[in-house]
């Protein structure tokens, strides 16, 4: 490492300055990058937390604005919904995510098996509202192509298929469908860095299908399920533009207020109350950092060096 | 700002390895059972995108009663390619034309910023290496949407409400860039490279000019492509920090046009904007991020192979 920095160097033009400050060009290297850092990054988060302990006339207000979000109506509801879109979607990815790349890692063409890898990886361009909009007509019983599917479910009308208590999975549909095939590609491409020598072993010992992979693939996989979970859970956690155009869609059946996101949306732009929609921000960065911090900690998925 | 994170992991095709000849004997052809799954996966994963093409074909009255697998007519793409564009006059285009700048501009700056920035994290020693290292890690890996709110009350707080650079600024600060970079950079490129061109005489700049540069190109089109599809697809930040419909981005200028379909929303008048029209419009709005996945998909594997010796 060392062996890089112009400090080490001694033999080519030694300036005084280059001797009290080693890493004058590591620093302008990273100066745009730290100045946005500061800026993105940074700032927002402090600003949050201002806001957050403090009211509106700017005096420190304890835990005043997460007792008051605590305190709404819709705020336990928004995490009940939240939590629970957290728990389909996170079994429905280690479950299906998993399961099609094994599947597709036992092709025994490979072409097949690339080509389904790129087709299931097409809707990964179709994330934010794009998605939204192709599932709306998805589930409109009236232009659905699977309309049929949805009357045979005892679905009749958009507005039956978008009830409340629908939309944890309606939701994990949708973003099972944006989000799976990237993963699929991942979960392939981690499968493929098992020794083969292994497999055949286990083949040797008269290990099966079932049994190679429910002993030796998944746990090598386990370091990369993981890491699916947290980023999955931290980019589930954020769920805003799904049920912001579903309610939009169907007239208010599905809440404007459905997710958190939502809810510190409305505090801040409907209720003109950004202190307490500060204060909801800080939670989920809090669960979402204590998440970070469990997983770098405990996968050790990033070694700093 | 990296809203999407699924995206980070997607690095890790880098592990895939074409299959050795004896792997290959290991496996067998799949049973009809998981054929099955895999057709039945297929269909789920294709289905809507190849339904959303026949949509735009058609007039909603086939839309609604004709067969959803057939194909309409060119003369009803050509109405309501018509009836599109003429919404809130040419709005489509301003749309697509704003992601675009929005997009690109962000993508540039990403690139300046990110790829120097990881290349010094990996290649070169200075005081708070390991603090920007840890603080990247850390940002890469909280929920940024939760910030979009927060970033509102900065924004407002310097008057840029409104502006473009409001966007693009947060668009261009991409953490998951720079460390993709720096795992690049510690693992695909030989440090003794480097060095050699440090001890022949080459500057800090030069080394990175000269030789660190010319090798980055996978890095450059995988951080591209992940910044691009992150930021083209955004849809919280635009939808907070822009007040006007003429500077929305596609994705929010789709609920503007969500809004003015009388079946999803029955407030609105007669003016109002059919389904087929709105799926073509979905259509405009993902066809950039295919066609420049099928064109960087080649470097995209480069990127993601050079950087597999990390695991």
């Amino acid at each position: 490492m060392t062996t890089a920095t112009p400090a080490t160097r001694p033999a080519r033009t030694p300036s005084r300055r280059r001797v009290f400050w080693p890493g004058r060009a590591g620093h302008l290297f990273v100066a745009a990058y730290v100045v946005l850092l500061i800026a993105f990054g940074v700032v927002p988060t402090v600003y949050a937390v201002y806001f957050a302990f403090t009211d509106a006339g700017d005096n420190f207000a304890g835990f005043s604005n997460f007792a008051e979000a605590a305190n709404d109506f819709r705020y336990f509801s928004a995490v009940g919904h939240v939590a629970l879109y957290l728990v389909f979607w996170l079994v429905s990815l280690v479950v299906f995510v998993v399961g099609l790349a094994l599947l597709l890692h036992r092709l025994t063409s490979s072409g097949t098996s690339k080509a389904l890898r790129f087709l299931y990886y097409i809707p990964g361009a179709l994330a934010g509202a794009a998605s939204v909009m192709v599932w709306l007509f998805m589930l409109d019983p009236s232009v659905s192509p699977v309309s049929a599917l949805l009357r045979a479910a005892g679905f009749d009308t958009f507005g039956e298929v978008v009830a409340p208590d629908h939309l944890p999975v309606l939701f994990t549909l949708i973003a099972f469908w944006t989000g799976a095939g990237g993963w699929i590609v991942v979960m392939y491409g981690a499968l493929n860095n098992i020794s083969p020598d292994l497999l055949e072993a286990a083949r040797i010992d008269g290990a099966g299908v079932w049994q190679t992979a429910w002993r030796i693939q998944i746990p090598l996989l386990r370091k990369w399920i993981v890491y699916m979970v947290i980023l999955a859970f931290a980019g589930g956690t954020q769920l805003f533009v799904e049920p912001q155009l579903l309610s939009q869609a169907s007239v208010g059946v599905a809440g404007r207020d459905y997710s958190l996101n939502q809810l510190s949306y409305d505090f801040a732009f409907q209720n003109n109350n950004v202190n307490t929609a500060a204060a909801i921000s800080v939670e989920l960065l809090v669960v979402g950092l204590v998440v970070a911090g469990v997983f770098v900690a405990r996968s050790g998925f990033f070694d700093a060096d | 700002m990296p809203t999407d994170t699924r995206l980070p992991a997607q690095a890790s095709e880098s592990l895939r390895r074409p299959a050795s000849p004896r792997r290959r004997a290991t496996r067998k052809l799949p049973n009809p059972l998981a054929a099955l799954v895999l057709a039945l996966f297929l269909v789920f994963f294709v289905l809507p995108v190849g339904w959303l093409l026949l949509a735009a074909t058609k007039t909603d009255d086939q839309l609604v009663h004709g067969n959803p697998l057939s194909f309409g007519s060119w003369h009803a793409l050509a109405d309501n390619w018509t009836a599109l564009t003429s919404f809130q006059d040419n709005a489509i285009f301003r749309w697509l034309g704003n992601s675009a700048l929005y997009s690109f501009v962000a993508l540039a700056i990403t690139l300046c910023v990110a790829i120097p920035a990881g290349y010094a994290l990996a290649m070169t020693e200075f005081r708070g290496r390991r603090t920007l290292l840890v603080a990247t890690l850390v940002v890469m890996l909280m929920p940024n949407a939760t910030l979009v709110v927060p970033l509102f009350l900065e924004v407002n707080a310097v008057h840029l409400i409104g502006s473009m650079w409001s966007i693009i600024l947060p668009y261009s600060f991409y953490p998951f860039g720079v460390y993709l970079t720096y795992i690049y950079f510690s693992t695909a490129v030989p440090r003794d490279l480097i060095a050699a061109a440090k001890l022949d005489g080459c500057s800090s700049f030069g080394v990175f000019r000269h030789v660190a540069l010319p090798l980055a190109t996978p890095i450059v089109a995988l951080v591209g492509f992940f910044s691009f599809v992150a930021n083209w697809t955004n849809y919280f930040l635009p939808y907070v920090l822009l007040p006007e419909s003429d500077q929305f981005p596609v994705q929010v200028g789709l609920g503007t046009l969500l809004n003015s379909v009388p079946q999803f929303n029955p407030t609105v008048g007669t003016t109002a904007v059919e389904r087929p029209e709105l799926a073509l419009a979905t259509l405009l709005a993902i066809t950039p991020v295919l066609v420049v996945f099928l064109f960087s998909q080649r470097f995209l594997v480069a990127g993601m192979l050079a950087g597999a010796t990390k695991e």
